[in-house]
């Protein structure tokens, strides 16, 4: 089901396997009611999340990217998502000075068994992605 | 005279490298080009003026064996960045450095003499003098410098094993970003449209990219590869814009602000500017300047279990 009915907007979700994909999944088993904008890219862990990726993502037709991974000091690698918290916190910041809203992007942290919590992180960001609208106008996507 | 002082340094050197990088002049008066010395005699071609803009250690990691460089303030923060990333054995590089107050902006320089072509340049302590079929002109030097000496530091290079002339102190303002600043100030509509407007002009030469003394896997650049395809050839803004996001990304904690990028773009696109936003961010955040001190470890390189800077984003 889409947040607003008829008006499903693409919003790209990089969700690390360990934590975020499997509290997706955990959301999924506990029958949560999400919508269905996100399009989840399974990632072996948020500190394979290349910064570019989220800006490939956007500047070809996404409307929101979400990045999640495990909480800090939880990794299953142990340290990657402390280099993805760097990372993604200058990419945060770099985005609206080239007049990308930095509500567009968001980056947490949901562990395997918060499938609550993953129901509410999905559901406000595609709220926030709703209230901004189409990040792309249809003109601009051809040449 | 400066250039007596170098050309003596780099005679001493020669026989020690293979190679001593310096400068002598270009195609006219008013450029000077990159200037590989072999052998003694050749030393006498040898320039100094602020008309040496380039910065030469842009070759350094992709020379063998042993080679000497001539090196500004500016450019030795690359010397430093390369230690920090054991790009290069620091015993096989012999700096020769040289202080320098400013250097002037080509581009600049034509725009004062309305793109005339120039027969002689000389220089008069803080004055250019340049010669056109239209008279001379006389322009103070500050008018035409870059940017970057504006805000300049680094009279003195960080790293030398020669100095040419007396280590002196610059005495110019830090750089407050203040450009950097009144641009967030702008709408975002504004700012989205202003790098629509630049990035749209790019016509893809990557001569940022090949002057970057910090891009040094431009020989298997994700910006010309098909797999993995990051770019594809299309000439509309959305690839470009791409492209100068890889080059801004991959640059974050590494760039020394030497703004070659910029001087060497035939669009005028103000490339530096992307790089300048992380540099201030990663300084606010990290309190990191890049090429500063070989201990260092760039602040992406690394990481603390509490980020006293870092705060979560709630929804």
């Amino acid at each position: 089901m889409s947040y607003v009915a008829g008006k499903e907007l693409r919003i790209v979700g990089f969700l690390c396997n360990w934590c975020s994909y499997g509290g997706a999944d955990t959301a999924g088993v506990g029958r949560f009611k999400q919508p269905t904008d996100l399009r989840i890219i399974r990632v072996p862990c948020s500190g394979r999340v290349n910064p570019l990726f989220v800006v490939k993502a956007l500047l070809n037709g996404a409307d929101g990217v979400l990045v999640s991974g495990c909480h800090p000091r939880d990794c299953h690698y142990s340290d990657g998502n402390f280099y993805a918290r760097r990372r993604l916190e200058m990419l945060k910041r770099l985005l609206p000075f080239l007049g990308i809203d930095e509500r567009r992007f968001h980056y947490t942290w949901v562990s395997a068994s918060e499938g609550a919590r993953w129901k509410n992180v999905v559901t406000d960001f595609t709220k926030a992605i709703h209230e901004l609208g189409p990040f792309h106008q249809k003109e601009e996507k051809t040449e | 005279m400066t250039v007596e002082k170098l050309k003596e340094a780099v005679r001493k050197i020669l026989p020690e490298v293979d190679v001593v990088i310096g400068y002598r002049q270009g195609f006219d008066p008013l450029h000077a080009t990159p200037f590989f010395m072999t052998k003694p005699e050749q030393v006498d071609q040898l320039i100094w003026n602020p008309l040496c803009v380039q910065n030469l250690c842009s070759y350094l990691p992709f020379l063998k064996g042993k080679v000497g460089v001539i090196v500004k303030g500016c450019d030795s923060r690359a010397i430093v960045q390369y230690m920090q990333e054991k790009l290069i054995a620091r015993e096989n590089v012999k700096v020769i450095g040289v202080p320098c107050l400013r250097v002037i902006s080509v581009k600049k320089v034509m725009a004062a003499i309305n793109q005339q072509s120039v027969q002689e340049v000389t220089f008069e302590g803080e004055n250019i003098l340049v010669k056109t079929p239209e008279g001379q002109k006389t322009i103070p030097l500050a008018d035409v410098a870059p940017r970057k000496c504006a805000t300049c530091q680094l009279a003195t290079p960080l790293q030398y094993d020669l100095l040419a002339g007396d280590a002196i102190q610059s005495n110019r303002p830090q750089d407050t970003f203040e450009e950097t600043k009144e641009f967030e100030k702008l709408p975002l509509k504004e700012r989205r449209a202003y790098w629509e407007k630049e990035f749209d002009r790019c016509i893809r030469c990557y001569a940022c990219r090949n002057v970057c003394p910090m891009c040094i896997c431009q020989d298997k650049c994700i910006a010309e590869s098909r797999d993995p395809h990051w770019t594809s050839q299309r000439a509309n803004v959305t690839e470009k814009s791409m492209f100068h996001m890889i080059h801004g990304l991959h640059l974050a904690g590494r760039c020394i602000s030497c703004e070659e990028c910029e001087r060497v773009c035939p669009m005028d696109i103000p490339v530096a500017k992307i790089k300048k936003k992380i540099s201030m961010d990663l300084k606010e955040l990290f309190n990191y300047e890049a090429g500063m001190n070989p201990d260092d470890t760039p602040p992406l390189y690394t990481f603390k279990i509490e980020e006293a800077t870092i705060k979560e984003h709630e929804l």
